[in-house]
């Protein structure tokens, strides 16, 4: 056990000496995708409580697709399975683009999280309070400032528990980064125990840092709530 | 591309380049681990609510260590961390007590692992449940002397499972898409059988979309169910209402 850790804790957090891999490389893929994810979801979001059906639809469509099939397919599907289309390989832009494992990781990973991201949004904007819009429209707000000013403040901030729900989601899923030879903590750990079959431990100490990574960010939301949602607060 | 078509609509569904067989049974596969995973969940998650909110320490502290540990750290990395262990585990005890050596079955301790670590989910989702149930009903229960077993089955039981359910389905569309992390550990599976297809056919995305297509089948399928079932649970909360 002492072995494995000094042979392997430069890996485990930061760099085997060529690449960035383990914690490094797990939070990387983490804040990359909730970041894209994030930015692309709230325009979704926004049309996917259109009224115009035609807005609606497709938002609707992507997001059934997207939760309704498992993030290991999106990203076999990105990563091996658009890259052995030949058409794909022709083009040297797509081509460039698949061929990097990172790409299509990040890729697979940020449409996912937009996916559910944007559900949860919307549901928040589904919820607003009547009076509230109503309010803002009286005051002569109305169209993208309606949004920007009323709206889209309040559904964040009401959402926030169930975002950091998704943010800790997915942070368990960037586990099958490894599977498309992304060195992220997880493969780190399955090179670990390969080379020294301590399977209890190899694994044991990824499990140890993803749950560190688990209850610092429950920590960090948990601080997040007490600051954007305390007008929902009992008052004093 | 006529072809493709056809075998896109299942009109030739046991061909499919004569993969077809192969994908089916993945697919059933799939469901079998899926549906014997939920089981052993579910049973695991009223054991461990009932740990949780029992009087007894000594129960209350391994169910919350429970719960807290298994969903904190990622389902993939238990899933590999307890699949090869199992192994070790149960060859280094034949060892010592001088048996044969055992192989355990990459199915059941397939099952046993998604049923592990998902049975903390449920644990939580049944004792936000049980909570939900208003108190005066077990006391009641109790005035009428319904003995422990017949409190739960009868009042407490029927009543809970109104607020379970939201969360047994969404734990359920959780654990559904985890069982795709089976090919990994060497499960054949439905995505093993459209990875093994898709490459010795050079079709790999024809085949992997073909997979998300059947995992989209069944949650679909899934989601018409619950929505059902939610339904008929909240009927008589309805009527109380008005």
């Amino acid at each position: 056990m002492i072995e494995l850790l000094q042979e392997y804790w430069r890996p485990f957090l930061y760099s085997d000496g060529v690449n960035i891999t383990g914690l490094a490389m797990t939070m990387w893929l983490l804040s990359a995708s909730i970041f894209f994810g994030f930015l692309v979801s709230i325009p979704l979001s926004i049309a996917r409580v259109s009224p115009s059906r035609w807005v609606r639809w497709p938002v609707q469509f992507y997001t059934y697709l997207f939760r309704g099939t498992p993030l290991y397919i999106q990203l076999l599907i990105c990563y091996t399975g658009i890259y052995s289309i030949a058409a794909v390989r022709e083009v040297p832009m797509l081509d460039s683009f698949f061929r990097d494992a990172m790409n299509c990781t990040i890729l697979a990973f940020s449409l996912n999280t937009c996916a559910y991201t944007t559900e949860i949004f919307a549901g928040a904007i589904r919820s607003m309070n009547h009076g509230e819009v109503e309010a803002a429209k009286a005051y002569g707000l109305s169209g993208w400032k309606l949004y920007a000013y009323v709206i889209m403040p309040s559904a964040l901030r009401r959402s926030l528990p169930y975002y950091s729900n998704e943010v800790i989601l997915m942070l368990h899923s960037t586990t099958v980064a490894f599977t498309a030879t992304v060195p992220d903590i997880l493969k780190v750990a399955r090179d670990a125990n390969s080379a020294t079959f301590l399977t209890f431990q190899s694994f044991g100490i990824a499990a140890v840092i993803y749950l560190a990574i688990t209850f610092t960010l429950v920590g960090l939301f948990r601080l997040a709530e007490k600051r954007w949602l305390a007008f929902l607060g009992p008052a004093h | 591309m006529f072809e493709n078509l056809l075998q896109f609509l299942g009109l030739s569904a046991f061909s499919l380049k004569g993969f077809g067989p192969l994908l089916l049974l993945g697919t059933w596969m799939t469901i079998k681990l899926s549906v014997l995973s939920l089981l052993v969940a579910v049973v695991l998650g009223l054991l461990g609510a009932s740990a949780k909110l029992s009087s007894l320490r000594a129960l209350r502290i391994p169910a919350q260590l429970y719960t807290t540990l298994i969903r904190g750290v990622p389902d993939l990395v238990l899933m590999l961390l307890i699949f090869y262990s199992l192994q070790t585990w149960l060859s280094s005890f034949t060892d010592a007590m001088e048996w044969d050596y055992i192989e355990i079955d990459p199915f059941a301790a397939g099952v046993i692992t998604l049923g592990f670590i998902y049975g903390a989910y449920f644990t939580e989702t049944f004792r936000g449940a049980i909570l939900a149930v208003p108190r005066g009903q077990v006391e009641a229960a109790t005035a009428y002397g319904l003995k422990r077993g017949q409190r739960f089955r009868y009042v407490v039981f029927p009543q809970m499972m109104r607020f379970a359910l939201p969360g047994i389905g969404n734990n359920w569309m959780v654990m559904l898409k985890a069982t795709a992390l089976v090919s990994i550990i060497g499960l054949a599976d439905v995505v093993k059988a459209a990875q093994d297809a898709g490459k010795s056919t050079y079709q790999l995305f024809y085949f992997l979309v073909l997979a998300a297509l059947i995992y989209l089948a069944i949650t679909s399928a899934s989601n018409f169910v619950l929505r059902r079932l939610e339904r008929r649970y909240a009927a008589g909360a309805r009527e109380a209402v008005r």
